[in-house]
């Protein structure tokens, strides 16, 4: 075994991964040697650097694993021997010498954070051995304080205490920033939350109708159409969750086409292949319904004799994918685009309203694709990854 | 052996595969089945697709040729294999199937937050994968070969170009049923011939088993650092199977995730009686063919020899076509599983880079596969074991079951395991003239706990960084599913 073409394979693997790191890093280094302009030129460079790095590391807020690797650059920044940046409650990160401080210095940065002027401490007056000068400035998120930035140095001249201020300012801006990436997220949730379907008003009073109709000539049907209605309308009035799984909406679908059949009787007929590999993947709530109802309503409805309506749904990949075809009437494109665009209302509504949300959730490049030409009918794609561990059916 | 017989049963399997693949989703349900149509798989169908992706050429070739070559020692081997699962069951799968990833690297990010670890997790998925790949490449030699006789090189080319266009033309859509008529195959064609074998031994009044000679090379027997290094790897190995924990995806919720994993087990079991048997027999009646270097054809073989004429050709036939189902099937699942890691990763994940990326996935392990020789599937593939057990799977279960686990210590343990690993398979092969020592060539029960270590200790020392999203995973992974509100 010890000669296996196995130990052959993985020593050829392993060497050439090797040499591709030593490249990597080769190339790395080299890059770094190289014609960089005059050291004005470097000097701002490196600046710049340092807070963009910073930078990086503070876009998720003011917490301890962010201020941690941005109080490093910072401090590299200033030139001073050492620094902490503390929120209103405690102290985040500390970098450099001094440690003992720690403990003290939120009684230190308590002038700060109430007046939210800068504070310069000098030397000796600490309560520590090292003979250190601290310059503590706040970081004003708006109007609020949200955190100071403290750095200590042997001695707390005019150019420390403008760049601190500088560099708590520019914090700040961080973190403003920080703020409106979670405000922007909580926007894009409320949207999703605001777009999710309604079921049509019409759906309900169409479904009434039908049933109304049978409770004389059919009893025992009209009651099975409302034991189908309730539980149609159970589903789709839910308050928990924005997602829910393919195997429930096809349910949803069952139903909802259950009603539309008690007033179309065989004009809609539906075939359905699905794979059942996909139906446990997470999909928004009600996203292939209204997909549905638009085939009946827009392109069934409209359409003279019986329609045919095809649900499948398969792998792809890591991806599932399914798709909804009818042979009615179709839709302009043109009339389509700009529905789907938000410039016009009225028809397909619903189509703009499940787009909407796909693209939101999974991005851009997961709208769904629609293939259609006026009396050529309709197909429909929609392509969600099947790995969502953050959504919750 | 009769070449035609060989062509013939490779063609069928080939066939049936690619029928079952393009065809199996194409009945039509009308409104009225739309209850059937939308019934999720059951586990003993994702048991038995589990089963028939899972074993490969190692356990349909390798086991017996191992038996044969090393007695009771390659026992362990079906041991380990069957016994992985019991890992699965009560470590991982239904805490994974929760977490709602597909794959390993999206299990990863989610679980630390970070794309570090996903792009070292998928380097470390397709390195496995590919590994995996190529002694299944080289069973597929060795059947060409021993059965028609045509050049090494048929075999695993004609296995790639069947995995490649039917994963290309979207063939693999109805993926369960294929594997699980994969695994019913595999069985047939090894019980099938097995018990032909005995009847006709009962018929001639050969000596019992039991009484054949236990040693008929002289292999000294392995030592317990071995044994114990071995079941290591073939314990923990499973655990990070790609193309096994993709197959969980499939149950509808945690719970049903485990009855798979239980279903598994006994499936594995009944299955590992036949080569062992094949095993014993093939030393009690046929030793010359563990000097004659075929050892791991020894169950294309044996049936031939032991029932001669048209029965023993038919024989032949379906042990060739259950052979063959090994191949493609575990090519097959392994390369839709690192095709969907590797378009995602690298490719953007549209349909155009999924096909590109299956053709990667299997072209690669060909390339690798050409350019070696196998001498003993069973032992390739538990040393692909081992790799897994150093890399994935310490990341799986700190990941599901500690708290702690942060991203600096997932990316250093699973690179201190998979260069430990990697380095010790290289030195092994580097020595290999002068005899290696069992602790390279065997490196899984050192490596295995390196790894954990290097992941605990890390991440106690990177503690701010535990993600913040920690708790609500970990509720997940470890709570039972809200159940749906269409179920009455």
């Amino acid at each position: 075994m010890p000669d296996s073409p196995l130990f052959t394979a993985a020593a050829v693997a392993v060497i050439a991964m090797a040499i591709a790191v030593v490249i990597a890093v080769g190339l790395k280094v080299l890059r770094s040697f190289r014609e960089l302009g005059t050291d004005a030129e470097r000097a701002t460079y490196k600046t710049l650097h340092a807070a963009s790095r910073a930078g990086q590391h503070l876009r998720t807020g003011l917490n301890p694993a962010g201020a941690a690797k941005a109080s490093r650059q910072l401090r590299n920044l200033l030139g001073c021997d050492a620094l902490a940046i503390t929120d209103t409650a405690g102290v985040l990160a500390w970098d450099g010498a001094g440690e003992e401080l720690k403990q003290q210095l939120m009684g230190l940065a308590a002038g700060v954070l109430d007046g939210g002027q800068t504070a310069v401490i000098p030397a000796g007056e600490l309560p520590s051995a090292l003979q250190r000068a601290a310059v503590i400035a706040p970081i004003k998120a708006g109007t609020r304080v949200v955190g100071v930035v403290a750095a200590f140095a042997p001695a707390a001249g005019a150019g420390l205490v403008r760049a601190t201020s500088e560099v708590a300012d520019w914090v700040a801006a961080q973190v403003e920033l920080a703020e409106l990436d979670a405000s922007r997220t909580l926007l894009m949730e409320a949207e999703v939350r605001a777009l999710r379907a309604q079921i049509s008003p019409h759906f309900i009073y169409n479904s009434l109708n039908a049933i109304a109709s049978f409770i004389n000539t059919d009893p025992v049907r009209a009651r099975e159409l409302v034991v189908e209605f309730a539980d149609f309308t159970r589903y789709s009035f839910r308050r928990h969750g924005d997602f829910t799984t393919l195997a429930e909406e096809l349910r949803c679908i069952d139903r909802y086409l259950l009603l539309e059949r008690a007033r179309f009787g065989d004009r809609v007929q539906v075939s359905l292949r699905i794979a059942p590999e996909v139906l446990s993947t997470v999909i928004p709530f009600l996203s292939l319904q209204p997909l549905v109802e638009n085939a009946v309503r827009h392109g069934l409805e409209a359409k003279e004799g019986p329609g045919r309506i095809s649900i499948t749904a398969h792998d792809s990949g890591a991806f599932a994918e399914v798709i909804i075809e009818d042979d009615g009437v179709g839709i302009d494109p043109e009339q389509l685009r700009s529905v789907l665009a938000g410039h016009a209302d009225g028809d397909h509504v619903g189509l703009r309203n499940v787009d909407a949300r796909l693209r939101q959730v999974y991005g851009e490049d997961h709208g769904l694709v629609i293939e259609t030409a006026p009396g050529e009918g309709t197909l429909i794609t929609m392509r969600v990854p099947k790995s969502q561990p953050r959504h919750d059916a | 052996m009769n070449p035609v017989v060989g062509l013939a049963a490779f063609a069928a399997v080939s066939l049936a595969t690619a029928v079952i693949g393009f065809y199996g989703l194409r009945i039509s349900r009308t409104t009225g089945d739309f209850y059937v149509a939308s019934r999720t798989v059951k586990p003993w169908w994702n048991a038995s697709a589990i089963g028939g992706e899972y074993l490969s050429a190692a356990s349909f070739l390798g086991v017996a040729g191992l038996i044969l070559l090393s007695g009771t020692d390659a026992l362990w081997f079906p041991v380990g294999y069957t016994a992985g699962y019991l890992m699965l069951l009560l470590f991982v799968a239904a805490p994974l199937r929760r977490s709602g990833a597909y794959t390993i690297p999206d299990f990863t990010e989610a679980r630390l937050d970070s794309r570090a670890v996903r792009r070292v997790t998928s380097l470390v998925v397709v390195t496995v994968g590919w590994l995996y790949i190529v002694p299944q490449l080289h069973g597929a030699a060795l059947a060409i070969r021993i059965t028609t006789g045509l050049p090494v090189w048929v075999g695993p080319v004609a296995v790639v170009a069947v995995v490649c266009a039917t994963v290309v033309a979207g063939g693999m859509r109805s993926i369960t049923f294929v594997q699980a008529f994969q695994y019913w195959l595999k069985l047939t064609a090894l019980a099938v011939p097995v018990l032909f074998i005995v009847f006709v031994l009962a018929g001639n009044g050969t000596p019992a088993v039991a009484e054949a000679a236990v040693n008929p090379n002289g292999a000294p027997p392995a030592g317990t650092y071995q044994t114990v290094s071995l079941l290591v790897a073939l314990l923990f190995g499973t655990l990070g199977l790609p193309h096994v924990l993709v197959r969980f995806y499939t149950n509808p919720d945690g719970h049903s995730a485990r009855r798979t994993t239980l279903i598994v087990l006994g499936l594995l079991s009944v299955f590992y009686l036949f080569p062992t048997a094949y095993g014993l027999i093939g030393r009690m009646l046929t030793p010359d063919l563990a000097h004659s270097g075929q050892a791991d054809a020894l169950v294309l073989l044996l049936p031939g020899r032991m029932v001669g004429g048209p029965a023993g050709d038919l024989l032949s036939a379906l042990v060739v076509a259950g052979a063959f189902a090994a191949f493609l099937s575990t090519t097959s699942g392994l390369v839709v599983s690192l095709a969907g890691v590797i378009s995602q990763d690298v490719l953007g994940g549209s349909v155009r880079g999924f096909r590109l990326a299956a053709l990667i996935s299997a072209l690669v392990p060909l390339g690798i596969a050409s350019l070696t020789e196998s001498l003993a599937l069973a032992g390739s593939v538990g040393l692909v074991f081992a790799f897994t057990a150093s890399t994935i799977c310490p990341v799986l279960l700190l990941g599901i079951w500690w708290r702690g686990l942060t991203d600096a210590g997932a990316i250093a343990g699973m690179v201190t395991g998979g260069v430990l690993c990697g380095g010790a398979m290289v030195a092994g092969s580097v020595l290999s003239g002068t005899g290696t020592p069992a602790w390279l060539a065997q490196p899984a029960a050192w490596t295995v706990p390196a790894a954990f270590a290097v992941m605990v200790l890390v991440s106690r020392a990177t503690k701010g960084r535990v993600p913040r999203t920690m708790t609500r995973l970990m509720t997940r992974l470890h709570t039972p599913e809200r159940p749906l509100a269409t179920r009455r």
